[in-house]
């Protein structure tokens, strides 16, 4: 409960933030809007010339564009803007003040920047994925929508704990915040389902930067696809990561030292 | 001619050393121009197999060849200039460019080739991995290699042109995000980075025509590929013609008029 009102007091501030520079918000929407037209134009190019992609019809891509839409946005909005401040932080030797508050530090740092626009890509996410729900007739039951739920949390937990770690790494090499563009990078290949991909680059998007349990797996649940060893695997994995980053975090805090004046 | 040569070997020097600072950012910043491409080779190799061999006139060999030798040209050609200049402008860090007795544009070009110099190191090893990886159907005939070399460099320029013609709407506007996305989004539609410009639909094709994003980087590809009637290919020069002057125009009319425009803030 505590933990609930916190976000919702750094939402506050977001919006508080964000409300000075109003402008920031049509530009927001208008790039939103841009990427979401690039997108379903790129998918009529394609389906253009053919009716499955990999085994996937049009509308499951439309769902799995959707998923790929929502993910980022959240990624965007929270984990993005938490992990740049968070190294720049480390850095400036600012981070004492996040140690010094009474609460966890990991905590803090994931949630300390919300770029509360970002909410645009989140809601279009949403709302195209709908839109193919409902443009195929509603056709998930509450087992796979269950599933869905389940593996959408298990990925989305995945992709903060990789970021994590890969912020993390700033308490032993200071100057690295381009490794965050790694991940930004890679993410553009989850607009396309995984499986239609050479091995060595899907073995990449599934273990190295983990896109695929955040956007394949899950539109995999809604259109009935979802093989239960992938469901497991995103469970147990999730686990494990989150485990492993919290633990990589506490080591990586033992060599925080402080670099104020 | 020969202070101009002078003057671009000091900048280009500057700039290599410079930016050999940041050579593993550069390296990460590379991946997603590495993986664009990839990806739509991917997704097109996909349909042609699932259209029992090919999309128009293209097989997957041929989708391999264009996107390596797209990857290649896009990386050639392209250029930062309108995502950084707003802030040049803002920060009245464009007054150091004013100081000097030569016009900023060069500097810019000479740093792009700097880090076209370095990151060649890393775009070469990348394309012959592609190339066994994917086995590509690509002829190498010298005339058709010289003919390409030409049109890529006349791209790069008219490009470099236009780019700057843009970053200078900064003078106007202050932030510039917004028009770059669109810039953006129309050349990965018009340029054939999407899809080759062949399986657009006509409209888009009309429009790909009549724009300069289809010359500075489609018909390099085209050309290379051996894709092009003798027709296209005179054509096309004449496209890149029309466009490379039009960009020089552009840029001394809204470099002269934003000049005007430009107070310097700050101490």
């Amino acid at each position: 409960m505590y933990y609930l009102k916190l976000i919702w007091t750094f939402f506050r501030i977001g919006i508080l933030n964000e409300m000075a520079y109003r402008v920031n918000f049509y530009v927001q929407l208008l790039q939103s809007l841009l990427s979401l037209g690039t997108a379903i134009a790129g998918l009529a190019i394609v389906f253009s010339h053919t009716d499955t992609l990999g085994g996937w019809q049009a509308v499951d891509i439309l769902a799995l564009l959707g998923v790929f839409m929502f993910v980022g946005g959240v990624i965007g909005m929270v984990i993005s803007p938490s992990m740049s401040q968070l190294m720049d932080d480390v850095r400036r030797g600012i981070f004492d003040y996040t140690l010094t508050k009474p609460c966890d530090a990991q905590f803090l740092a994931s949630i300390s920047q919300i770029r509360v626009w970002r909410l645009t890509d989140i809601l279009l996410g949403a709302g195209v994925l709908i839109a193919a729900l409902i443009y195929r007739g509603l056709d998930i039951g509450p087992r796979e929508a269950l599933a869905f739920a389940f593996v959408l949390c298990t990925g989305g937990s995945i992709i903060y704990s990789f970021w994590l770690m890969l912020a993390t790494l700033t308490f032993w090499f200071l100057r690295i915040e381009n490794i965050l563009h790694i991940f930004q990078s890679m993410y553009e290949a989850g607009r396309w389902p995984i499986g239609i991909y050479p091995h060595w680059l899907r073995y990449i998007l599934t273990f190295l930067v983990p896109v695929a349990f955040a956007i394949t797996v899950p539109a995999e649940a809604l259109s009935g696809r979802l093989t239960p060893e992938s469901m497991i695997t995103s469970g147990l994995l999730c686990a494990f990561l989150i485990a492993f980053s919290r633990w990589f975090w506490k080591r990586g805090l033992k060599n925080y030292s402080g670099a104020s004046a | 001619m020969k202070h101009y040569t002078a003057t671009y070997w000091a900048f280009f020097k500057t700039s290599l050393l410079e930016q050999f600072q940041y050579r593993a950012a550069m390296a990460i910043w590379m991946i997603g121009r590495i993986l664009e491409p990839i990806i739509y080779l991917t997704v097109w190799t996909t349909v042609a197999h699932a259209r029992g061999g090919s999309v128009g006139s293209y097989s997957p060999a041929d989708f391999a060849a264009y996107y390596i030798v797209l990857m290649l040209v896009n990386q050639f050609t392209f250029s930062w200039i309108m995502h950084i200049y707003d802030f040049r402008i803002r920060q009245g860090e464009l007054s150091n460019f004013l100081l000097k007795p030569i016009h900023p544009i060069h500097a810019d070009i000479a740093e792009n080739i700097a880090y076209k110099v370095m990151t060649a190191v890393i775009i070469f090893p990348t394309a012959i991995l592609l190339f066994f990886l994917f086995d590509p159907n690509l002829a190498f005939h010298i005339q058709t290699f010289a003919l390409f070399l030409l049109a890529l460099g006349i791209a790069f320029i008219m490009r470099f042109f236009i780019e700057w013609t843009l970053a200078l709407v900064a003078f106007w506007t202050t932030r510039n995000e917004a028009i770059n996305q669109m810039y953006f989004t129309l050349g990965l539609f018009l340029s054939g980075r999407i899809a080759p410009i062949d399986l657009l639909p006509g409209a888009i094709q009309t429009l790909a025509d009549a724009l300069p994003f289809r010359w500075a980087v489609a018909f390099p590809v085209e050309l290379m590929l051996g894709r092009l009637s003798q027709e296209q290919i005179l054509n096309g020069f004449t496209m890149q013609a029309v466009w490379l002057l039009a960009g020089f125009l552009l840029i001394q009319l809204t470099w002269r008029l934003g000049i005007k425009k430009y107070s310097a803030v700050g101490s």
